[in-house]
């Protein structure tokens, strides 16, 4: 077999990939409404405010109802206390500054 | 044939690289990864984005907190009944919430006081994350201290459900009568207010009022709440990109160098077509070809392991960093939200710049005299 067909095969597969993968997302996303809507209607019960992904502290909990002017607090480049404090960038209005 | 003659430069390139494979299966690898560190993080953030923007579109329109001192302090119920009186507000409630570390297996929770608590004083409902966390389950009794010091045992009723984990993993609902005796909270207070607004587009004018009429507090609309985790996962920062831009840096100058400098023998080789009838297109063509069977490659597999990472593995190697120091973690799985300008963008920024690098110099090569490069 010539290279050029084996390395088109490989192309052509990992396209083929590709393609099952979109339709796979597509399937995901319409097959997950339900489970949002779900989720929002608990938002909405609960009267919550925040995702639940970092619990180590109040601002990273919350960072949504974190205060904008403590220092230390939610300034991500600042003596960043803990990890995921990196992960959040400069507030809007710092920015802007 | 147009195609036939693809094939045939397609063939030649290919032998010519697997000529030096080793150097260019080590490019293909390093290729692929920083794809796939690219791709996992833009399929990532813009997930959780997506997530949060679809989950958080029923929390409440505005929040109200009490702010002493540069930092939010417990709320006097009083002030809800001031808001009220503003024209367009159609509620505003107190919100009972606070947090508890729990010393003995080391995790934060979120204690919070349901608008309608459904069990009896003594009862609470816990996260499915307090529930790992704390290695119990529905039935059995968990130990809280309170404000005196003192344990007081609650009643697990519920465990709240798996799918609702992104939200609600750390929760721990209770009564509030249990919730202000734990705290000593006394009975006018707060510790914040949700405000329903009638008309959607009177929120943020209402909110000005809010601040207006009680200085002291901090309105936050929804569209605050939810921007702000547009602006956390905002991808272009984060740890993850800070870290991995210096190994980026150096892929970059190794891949410039690799794809614009010839070496001797790779000028030579060009020489040589030259001598044997290759027009200079062709050339092109085939570093055309070169540049394309390495980028397209990578890409594309960077692109499909970074789908796989993020969606399939729940992000397994970003999670470290996601969970910090965190004891408690939601387990979760995103949706794949993955749009065309994603991967556009992937691709104009992997593909096109070492395409065209590869062919610059080879189109340089090739225009000169076919005697006068072979000698050099």
């Amino acid at each position: 077999m010539r290279k050029s067909m084996v390395y088109l095969a490989v192309v052509v597969s990992q396209v083929v990939i590709t393609v099952v993968l979109s339709i796979h997302a597509a399937t995901v996303i319409k097959a997950a409404r339900p489970r949002q809507e779900g989720v929002s209607r608990v938002v909405s019960a609960l009267k919550l405010t925040d995702l639940c992904l970092f619990t180590e502290a109040r601002y990273t909990r919350h960072p949504s109802m974190a205060d904008r002017n403590t220092a230390f607090q939610d300034y991500p480049f600042s003596f960043e206390h803990f990890p995921s404090g990196s992960l959040m960038t400069v507030p809007e209005i710092v920015r802007k500054r | 044939m147009w195609i036939d003659k693809q094939k045939n430069i397609l063939d030649f390139t290919l032998s010519s690289l697997l000529r030096r494979k080793g150097k260019n299966a080590a490019l293909v690898c390093v290729y692929s990864v920083v794809v796939f560190v690219l791709a996992s993080v833009m399929f990532f953030t813009h997930a959780i984005k997506k997530e949060a923007m679809i989950i958080l579109k029923d929390a409440p329109e505005v929040i109200v907190q009490r702010m002493v001192a540069g930092r939010h302090d417990l709320m006097d119920l009083s002030y809800a009944d001031e808001i009220r009186k503003i024209t367009g507000v159609s509620s505003a409630e107190g919100r009972l919430w606070g947090y508890y570390y729990d010393p003995l297996f080391k995790a934060n929770y979120t204690l919070m006081v349901p608008p309608e608590f459904k069990y009896q004083e003594g009862e609470i409902a816990i996260g499915q994350g307090v529930s790992r966390s704390a290695v119990t389950e529905a039935g059995n009794v968990m130990p809280f201290f309170g404000i005196d010091g003192k344990l007081t045992s609650f009643r697990i009723r519920e465990l709240l459900s798996s799918e609702s984990e992104l939200v609600t993993s750390d929760l721990v609902l209770m009564s509030e009568q249990d919730f202000r005796a734990l705290f000593g909270i006394p009975k006018n207070r707060a510790t914040d207010l949700a405000v329903t607004v009638g008309n959607p587009q009177e929120v943020v004018t209402i909110a000005n009022k809010i601040k207006k009429q009680l200085p002291d507090t901090r309105p936050i609309i929804r569209e605050e709440i939810i921007r702000t985790y547009d602006t956390i996962f905002d991808w272009r920062s984060g740890i993850m990109l800070v870290i991995f831009s210096g190994a980026l840096l150096a892929f970059i100058i190794f891949a410039w160098d690799k794809a614009s400098g010839l070496s001797a023998e790779e000028r030579k080789e060009i020489g040589i077509l030259k001598a044997t009838g290759w027009e200079t297109s062709d050339v092109i063509l085939m570093k055309f070809w070169e540049g394309a069977v390495i980028s397209l490659t990578s890409f594309l597999a960077g692109m499909i392991f970074a789908y796989v990472h993020v969606f399939f593995s729940s992000a397994a190697l970003f999670e470290p960093v996601l969970k910090g120091w965190a004891v408690l973690y939601p387990q979760f799985r995103l949706v794949p939200y993955i749009n065309a300008y994603q991967v556009t963008t992937l691709f104009f920024l992997t593909v096109v710049p070492y395409t065209t690098a590869t062919i610059i110099p080879a189109w340089r090569a090739a225009i000169v005299d076919p005697d006068s490069v072979m000698r050099t």
